[in-house]
Parts: C-alpha cells; sequence; structure tokens
C-alpha cells in the first residue's frame, strides 16, 4: 500500500485505485495480512488498545523484578496504609503491597484469559470443522449441543461448573473456555458452509485433494477470520468472567494476587482503604478495554466491509 | 405465522430436554461421593443415607433423571440440604426482588441505550456520538463487581447519600402481599415504602444496567447507520419531510428490529449479573440465594436454580424471534 497520498485516507478505496497507476516500477509484494496491518496501524482505537495491552503484558512479565515488595507477604503493623512512596498504591487489610499485588494479578489473568479463550476456539474450530464438513447426523448431534450450552447464560454456568468440580485457577479456566466454545463452533461452522461450495475447493478436490487435506490446508486457514476477531474480543470477555469467579471466591484461593479476589477483601474496608478497592478494578478495566479497543480494529481491518 | 410459532414451539422442546440432562449432570460433576462432599467430614452416617436417598443417588442413572423430571413437571426440584426446605418454595420468597432488580435495570439500560444510540446514529461524528462511543466502549470493559463497589464507596459511604445494601430500610415495615414492593406498595398507597424501595434500588440497578446499556447503545447506533443509508431515507428527505419526522417515523421503526433482539438477548446476562449484583449490595433475591448456596454446598439449589434460571433464558428467546416474526413482514415462516 505504498503512494496515492490522496486516497490513502479511505482504506479499502486505496487498494482498489492503486491498480491503474500508469508506472510500472516493481512494488512491493502485498499479501492481505499486510493490507490488514495496514489498515490496523491507522486505526487509532486499536493501537490505543495494543499499547494497553502491551504495558500490561510488559508489567505481568516483569512484575517479578518491577514488584517492589513480596506479594504475599504480610506486614501486619503496615495494614490499611494509604498510598505513599513506599506503598504506591497503599496496602490492604493484611499489610500487603497493593501495587506489587496488582502486578502479580496481571500474571494470573492474562494467562487465564489466553488459556481459557484458546481452549474454547481450539475445541470449537474442531467442532465447527467438523459439524460444517462431515454434515448429516454429525452436525445434527453437534449443532444441538451447542445450542444446548448456549440456553444457559455464559456467566451462570461457569459458575455452576467452578462450583461443583471445586474453586481453583484450573476449573476456571476450563469452565469460562468450555463456554465460550459454541460460539467459536458455529462461526466455524457459518464459515465452512460458504467455503465449501466454493471454486478454489471444487478445484483442489478434482485435483484429488484428501478431505483431511482439503479441511486443512483449504477451508480451515480461509475460515478463520472471524474466529481470530471473536477470540481477541473474548480475550476480555474471559478476562472479567475469570475475574467475577475470583470475586466470588470461586477462582484463583487466597493468598494467591488476583484481581477479582483482592476486591473480595478490599470490599470490608471501603471506608478505611478505598485505595485496595480501586486499583484491582482499574487494572481489570485497563486490561479489558485494552483487548475490546484492539478486538473492535482488529475486525475492521479484517473485514473492511463491516466497518461502520 | 401460526405454523411458524408452533414449529419455533416444537424446537424447543429438545433444547428443554438437553438443558435438563446438563442441570440433572450437574450433581454427578462434584468428585467422589456427593452426599459427603455436601455435608463435610463429620457427618453422620444417617445423615449421609438421607441425603443419598434425597438426591436420588442410591438408583440407576436412568431412573434418578426419570424422577427428576417427574419431580420438574411438577415445579418440584427437590429439598434444600440446609433447610430441608422444598427449593421451590423457597424460591418463590426471593424471585420478586431479582425479577424487580432485574426489570429496573432493563429500562434503565433500554431508555438509556436506545436514547443515546439514536442520538449518536443520526449525529454521527458529532460531540455526542464520541460520548455514546466512549460511554458503550467503558460500559462493556468495566466489571460490573467493581462498578457496584465504587458506587457503594462513593454515593454510600462518602457522601451517604443512597443506602449501600438490602431493598427496605430497616425500619419499614410492611406485609408482602405479591413480593414486588414497588407494586405491594402502590397498591396500598403506601408511597413512603415505594420511596424507600426506589431509593435502594438506584445503586444495584445502575450496576447492572451498564452491561446491557452499553451493547444496546451501540446496536442502536449501527443499526441507524445503517437504516440512515437506505433509499427509502433518501426518497423521505427528498419529499420533502423534516429531519425529525424522517428519523422518527422512517429510521427508528426501521433499526428497531435488532435492537429488539439485542435487548431480548440482555435477559440472561441481567440473570447471571444478578448473582455478582445482589452478593455486593445484600439483595435477598435468587442471585445471592444461588451464592450463598454455592459456598454452604447446598447443590440442589443451585442445580434448581440453573434450571430456572435457563428455562427462562430459552423461553425468552424464543419470545424475542416470534416478536421478531411478527414485526418484521419480510421473514417466511416456512
Amino acid at each position: 500500500m505504498t503512494g496515492v497520498p490522496g486516497l490513502a485516507m479511505s482504506s479499502s478505496a486505496a487498494g482498489r485505485a492503486a491498480t491503474p497507476a500508469v508506472s510500472f516500477a516493481p512494488r512491493p509484494r502485498r499479501t492481505p495480512l499486510g493490507d490488514a496491518w495496514n489498515r490496523l496501524r491507522r486505526d487509532r482505537g486499536a493501537i490505543v488498545g495494543l499499547s494497553l495491552i502491551t504495558v500490561m503484558v510488559l508489567l505481568a512479565f516483569g512484575a517479578p523484578l518491577l514488584a517492589p515488595h513480596d506479594p504475599i507477604e504480610q506486614t501486619l503493623i503496615k495494614r490499611l496504609q494509604p498510598p505513599s512512596a513506599e506503598f504506591l498504591f497503599g496496602t490492604d487489610d493484611l499489610g500487603r503491597d497493593v501495587f506489587s499485588r496488582v502486578l502479580h494479578g496481571g500474571r494470573i489473568s492474562l494467562r487465564v484469559g489466553i488459556i481459557s479463550v484458546a481452549l474454547g476456539t481450539v475445541t470449537g474450530a474442531f467442532l465447527g470443522l467438523l459439524s460444517g464438513y462431515a454434515g448429516r447426523w454429525i452436525d445434527s448431534v453437534i449443532s444441538r449441543s451447542m445450542e444446548i450450552v448456549l440456553a444457559f447464560p455464559g456467566t451462570l454456568l461457569a459458575i455452576a461448573i467452578v462450583a461443583a468440580r471445586g474453586p481453583g485457577l484450573q476449573n476456571t479456566m476450563l469452565a469460562v473456555g468450555l463456554v465460550s466454545v459454541p460460539v467459536y463452533a458455529r462461526l466455524m461452522r457459518a464459515g465452512v458452509l460458504s467455503l465449501r461450495e466454493r471454486e478454489f475447493v471444487t478445484a483442489a478436490r478434482c485435483l484429488g485433494a484428501s478431505d483431511q487435506r482439503i479441511l486443512f490446508s483449504h477451508i480451515l486457514p480461509n475460515g478463520l477470520t472471524p474466529l481470530i476477531v471473536q477470540s481477541t474480543l473474548g480475550i476480555a470477555g474471559a478476562i472479567v468472567e475469570a475475574a467475577a469467579l475470583g470475586f466470588l471466591g470461586l477462582g484463583a484461593q487466597p493468598p494467591a494476587a488476583e484481581w477479582g479476589a483482592m476486591l473480595t477483601d478490599a470490599r470490608n474496608f471501603l471506608l478505611n482503604a478505598p485505595w485496595a478497592m480501586i486499583f484491582p478494578g482499574l487494572a481489570i478495566m485497563v486490561t479489558v478495554l485494552g483487548f475490546n479497543l484492539f478486538g473492535d480494529g482488529v475486525r475492521d481491518a479484517l473485514d473492511p466491509q463491516m466497518k461502520q | 405465522m401460526l405454523r411458524y410459532t408452533i414449529r419455533r414451539l416444537i424446537e424447543t422442546v429438545p433444547v428443554l430436554v438437553g438443558v435438563s440432562v446438563v442441570v440433572f449432570m450437574f450433581l454427578r460433576l462434584i468428585p467422589g461421593d456427593p452426599a459427603l462432599t455436601l455435608l463435610g467430614e463429620r457427618a453422620t452416617e444417617a445423615n449421609l443415607a438421607r441425603v443419598r436417598e434425597q438426591l436420588g443417588i442410591d438408583q440407576p442413572i436412568y431412573i434418578q433423571y426419570w424422577r427428576y423430571m417427574r419431580g420438574v413437571m411438577q415445579f418440584d426440584v427437590g429439598k434444600s440440604i440446609r433447610s430441608n426446605r422444598p427449593i421451590a418454595d423457597e424460591a418463590r420468597g426471593r424471585f420478586p426482588a431479582t425479577i424487580e432488580l432485574a426489570t429496573t435495570a432493563l429500562v434503565l439500560a433500554t431508555a438509556v441505550g436506545v436514547t443515546g444510540g439514536i442520538i449518536a446514529g443520526v449525529g454521527r461524528g458529532t460531540f455526542a456520538d464520541h460520548v455514546a462511543r466512549v460511554v458503550s466502549l467503558g460500559g462493556v470493559s468495566i466489571p460490573i463487581f467493581w462498578l457496584g463497589l465504587v458506587l457503594i464507596w462513593v454515593f454510600a459511604v462518602e457522601l451517604g447519600w443512597l443506602p449501600a445494601d438490602g431493598r427496605l430500610s430497616a425500619s419499614m415495615k410492611y406485609s408482602p402481599r405479591t413480593g414486588f414492593v414497588l407494586i405491594d406498595g402502590l397498591i396500598a398507597a403506601r408511597y413512603d415504602l415505594v420511596r424507600d424501595a426506589l431509593w435502594h434500588l438506584v445503586l444495584p440497578a445502575v450496576a447492572l444496567s451498564t452491561v446491557p446499556m452499553a451493547v444496546i447503545m451501540r446496536m442502536t447506533r449501527s443499526a441507524m447507520l445503517e437504516v440512515l443509508r437506505a433509499d427509502y431515507i433518501r426518497t423521505a428527505r427528498a419529499k420533502g419531510l423534516s429531519e425529525r419526522i424522517v428519523t422518527a417515523r422512517h429510521a427508528v421503526k426501521n433499526a428497531a428490529l435488532p435492537v429488539v433482539t439485542t435487548i431480548g438477548l440482555q435477559v440472561g446476562f441481567l440473570l447471571s449479573g444478578a448473582i455478582l449484583t445482589e452478593t455486593i449490595f445484600s439483595w435477598p433475591g435468587i442471585g445471592r440465594w444461588v451464592f450463598d448456596s454455592i459456598l454452604l454446598r447446598d447443590y440442589p439449589v443451585v442445580q434448581g436454580m440453573t434450571l430456572m434460571v435457563a428455562t427462562i433464558f430459552v423461553t425468552v428467546n424464543l419470545v424475542v424471534d416470534l416478536i421478531y416474526a411478527a414485526l418484521d413482514p419480510r421473514i417466511s415462516y416456512q
């Protein structure tokens, strides 16, 4: 996407208008992914989102080095201290440094968000491929099962699963991931259904490609776009859901520094130590905002026609 | 339309059966002996036997399911382990509190979301549009349990303007008739009661309405943008109609369809969001009861309420589908 400065502003038009250029000089090779990146780069919201995500990831990775105090060490004589130079975000009811806990909490939340979305996307994509390509009774069984899962409000189902399986991070990731499977399965299935009638698939079949090859080399890569968009936004939802489970006492167990669980502790000290409640919540919000902004940008970049 | 309605009704049956199987399997997810898990290590053998029998786990699984479903058909989803009272009876007392909260939140979310979305869509790129976009983005990104705590801290703890917990002040004496405080208060012309109840509703309803409000606003905005591009809008303007009439009569009506669906979909969120909101605001409804029951390992309650909420959710979605079909003459019923 070089040259034609006047058209560079309108993203999708620029690509098409560049074709009748007079110059025959070799242009840099354009790929669909490169085009998408160029559109994404010009989207202010997406860049803000990406920056927020980058900052949160760096803080989480650097937590052991950056945190001035141990996140779970209790110093009871310094409990409920307001923010100061020593304790940037103050201390909680057990005298733990809120700043250090927020930094370490990012490690848990980001991990939970990414792992549960990965679980949901991979399982959903597999079921969707199978359902859309195999058709017949396999499709019916999978589609009906997905409808049944969708009949439960997501958070409630996740809470019920964790309540039954027992609290903890692992079950949180499992529950949050499982609840999201139908969304990905449906997207993938819809993609397969429209793609398998396309000429390039017929061509591949005429050349004698096996079902497996058609499915994984031709259909899957072309049907991935909506899944990528959905999983970026899905990370935002997964982080909130996991934090909600933590807040209810069903996620990470004490003394782990997890954002949701930190809010549970801080709840009883709103009058004396509001900072212990404010900062973990802000951290959740900033991270989730980042993924939402970036996800919206990715959607617009990968599918310019959908942009409103 | 009748045939379409009947077909949709029939299609719902397998989903509901599936839901009941999933909910039934819920107790089987508990690792080990459920009776022992429910009652704890120090339970007496007699109590363990009672719970095992109550849960029906001494029977083969298909008989267990058959028994469970026979109960469900008669609105009997078992007894609470803690209180030993029928779950349906206990739910009846708590249900109105949740419905009152969820309805208020939905009305609030719809009013603000639809209005904001229309203003933003009509005035695309204006200051109001930017505000609406920031609000709807913030709304979906803010965790409601945190928002609830912030609201309590600001409006109850620091400013002291609004109450932070319960449905009514302790000094309010009243005997429930319908269980809906607002309705009871209006019937009995007890305006002090109504005012007190509304006062208690403000914070939890605002917290619960945030996410649906943001989603509805976003949907309304994009539906308006879509509709305003249509040819019939150009025609309406060309024949000299005022911008107000074009917006109100032509645009909003046609943008309403996707918005109705979106509003319907929020019911699921409201019902699960109620668990968080009611816990934070000590609201004596279903959500808080489910949460307490999880902590007390009173699993039959969690099971029964999950089934109830999922059934409500499926029903609401069905109704929304039917409304959609009735509103849109283009949908074919075949």
